[in-house]
């Protein structure tokens, strides 16, 4: 057998379709237009048989706290009247410490009902402990594969941290130098072992974050008596997303705002050996968030689920100093000792707030576990030894791999916007490159309408390139 | 130099790809490097750092490569005191400590 990398390259469409188990031709309409319901149906995971495969699993059921001392933080900062309620989901309580359980709960129960004997997951991120955590609850051997290192050896600290915490569990654990290689040897993996793909973006992975969305919506609601008015996603790979976006929905909450928010890393090249241990965040970062966003099927599926221009409705981008800040702010003002990824939403809700009515609600939906590596005093001091200049200052100076810039007060905070018809220009410029938009029907432009969320005439627009 | 002994718990190394054959798309810098691998597993013959051996993953799994770090350890921390948080700290309680007026 041919193992070149272009040899197994080549065997990617035979290997994927064994590991996955989904024909996906059965979704599609037309070379680009599929169903994406049909899809998200596949299986028969209505959302009362995720809830109950959860419950049995212990996932979800997260706390729900209202952060008083930061909402009274915002409103000594806000105009009189101004200042909204900022409420968190606690899915750092989740088993593995993260949301990523929800995912790793139906993908594991999916693999074990229809018979493999273990699940492989390329991942550096939480997602790995997650699926690790679900394979040892549900008797399934796994092996979590890692981009960890740099050429000289040096780990990213929260990514041995999350080495360590599948090995905790159990898992067999590769770990790789940097690029995008790590998909030649997952591919690799999954032939030799004949294991289940437990990817991120099957429609059950990303049907499981929906229970994140309804529990939200009813935890509110029951201690407010009124819907969220504004929910804030940490943005990357797009399912937290779309799974919490489409669960809102569910739950009756179409008025909703649905905000992402990334760690601006914008001038660091995500495959670059000599950039991987410049960055501080290892998730959340606009590295995925914009990647993913523009052109979601550069997936480890042929067709990913998690498709977050058609649920966002605005997106904003903080700094990495802004997230470390709001870390310290939890620890200090809630009580609450959490991972930095997952307070980038945090870090947006803050100045999001302060445009809001008293009496209006905004929701920061994740959190994630800390540790050792995973920690802003490890990241900090680890960026400190990097060559990174870390300092208190004005965070929008900062310039991803060069410096990172502590706010010196709260008021400093604020979020970027990034435009979401740039966003969807760019996921337009990816269709031209791989279709033959000349030769698009209706239901080709329908698709690009429900993908896009928006008119027909501003994709017009977009694709003349005129903004 | 001294033999690890059979079974020990032990990393090794394997060249993926070697510099040269990487993936088209990568940037300079990382195709001038090659693509490692690193993978704990025990000891399946007694053998020296350096050597090439093979490892029984906690799978099961045999895999072979270079025997780089027997008993291998997190070496992970929580890092070095950071002074920057102290103040980020101390700013914050003081804004709160400090009167009501909005938008101050």
């Amino acid at each position: 057998m041919d193992n070149s990398y272009q040899g197994v390259m080549a065997r990617k469409n035979e290997i994927m379709k064994k590991a996955i188990g989904i024909d996906y031709s059965q979704f599609q309409l037309t070379p680009l237009a599929f169903d994406y319901e049909k899809m998200m149906a596949y299986g028969g995971y209505t959302i009362e048989k995720i809830r109950e495969i959860q419950k049995e699993q212990g996932v979800g059921n997260t706390p729900l706290y209202e952060l008083k001392n930061i909402t009274k933080l915002v409103r000594k900062l806000s105009p009189k009247g101004k200042g909204a309620r900022i409420f968190l989901k606690d899915e750092g309580a989740n088993p593995s410490g993260s949301f990523k359980a929800r995912r790793a709960a139906i993908s594991v129960y999916h693999a074990k009902k229809n018979g493999y004997k273990g699940v492989v997951a390329a991942t550096s991120g939480n997602y790995g402990a997650a699926v690790a955590s679900q394979a040892a609850m549900q008797n399934l051997d796994c092996i979590i594969i890692q981009e960890a290192f740099d050429s000289k050896g040096v780990y990213q600290p929260e990514i041995m941290e999350k080495g360590r915490a599948c090995e905790a569990y159990g898992s067999e654990v590769l770990q790789l130098s940097v690029g995008p290689e790590l998909f030649y040897v997952f591919l690799r993996t999954l032939e030799e072992t004949g294991y289940f793909n437990a990817s991120l973006y099957t429609p059950f992975g990303i049907a499981g974050i929906e229970t994140l969305g309804i529990e939200l919506a009813e935890q509110i609601m029951e201690r407010t008596g009124r819907k969220p008015d504004k929910v804030v996603v940490t943005h990357a790979g797009g399912g937290n997303l779309t799974g919490t976006a489409r669960g809102l929905k569910k739950a009756g909450c179409e008025e909703t705002e649905i905000i992402g928010a990334s760690i601006d890393l914008e001038g660091l090249h995500m495959a670059s050996d000599g950039d991987f241990n410049r960055k501080s965040f290892t998730t959340g970062h606009t590295g995925f968030g914009v990647p993913f966003a523009t052109w979601p099927d550069r997936a480890d599926v042929p067709k990913n689920a998690a498709r977050p221009l058609r649920y966002m409705d605005r997106y904003v981008t903080v700094t990495q100093g802004e997230a470390f800040y709001v870390t310290e702010m939890l620890a200090i003002l809630e009580g609450l000792e959490r991972g930095p990824a997952g307070n980038t939403s945090l870090a947006a809700a803050i100045p999001l707030a302060m445009e809001m009515d008293e009496d209006q609600i905004i929701v920061v939906q994740e959190t994630e576990y800390t540790g050792a590596g995973k920690h802003l005093n490890a990241q900090l001091s680890f960026a400190i030894k990097n060559g990174i200049d870390v300092y208190l200052g004005e965070p929008r100076e900062s310039v991803p791999g060069k410096s990172i810039v502590l706010p010196e007060h709260p008021r400093q905070l604020s979020v970027k916007e990034y435009s979401l018809d740039r966003l969807r220009a760019t996921y337009l410029k990816n269709i031209k490159q791989n279709f033959d938009i000349n030769s698009f029907t209706e239901i080709d432009w329908q698709f690009l309408q429900a993908e896009l969320n928006t008119s027909l005439d501003n994709i017009k627009k977009l694709l003349s390139g005129k903004e | 130099m001294e033999k690890i002994p059979q079974g020990t718990y032990v990393e090794i190394t394997k060249e993926v790809l070697p510099k040269g054959e990487r993936a088209p798309q990568v940037p300079s810098d990382t195709q001038n490097t090659p693509l490692l691998l690193k993978v704990k597993g025990f000891l399946q013959t007694p053998s020296i750092v350096g050597e090439e051996v093979e490892i029984k993953t906690v799978l099961g799994r045999k895999i072979t490569g270079v025997l780089t770090n027997p008993n291998p350890r997190y070496t992970h921390d929580f890092g070095d005191v950071v002074p920057q948080l102290f103040k980020v700290r101390e700013s914050i309680k003081n804004f709160m400590k400090s009167g009501d007026g909005h938008g101050q």
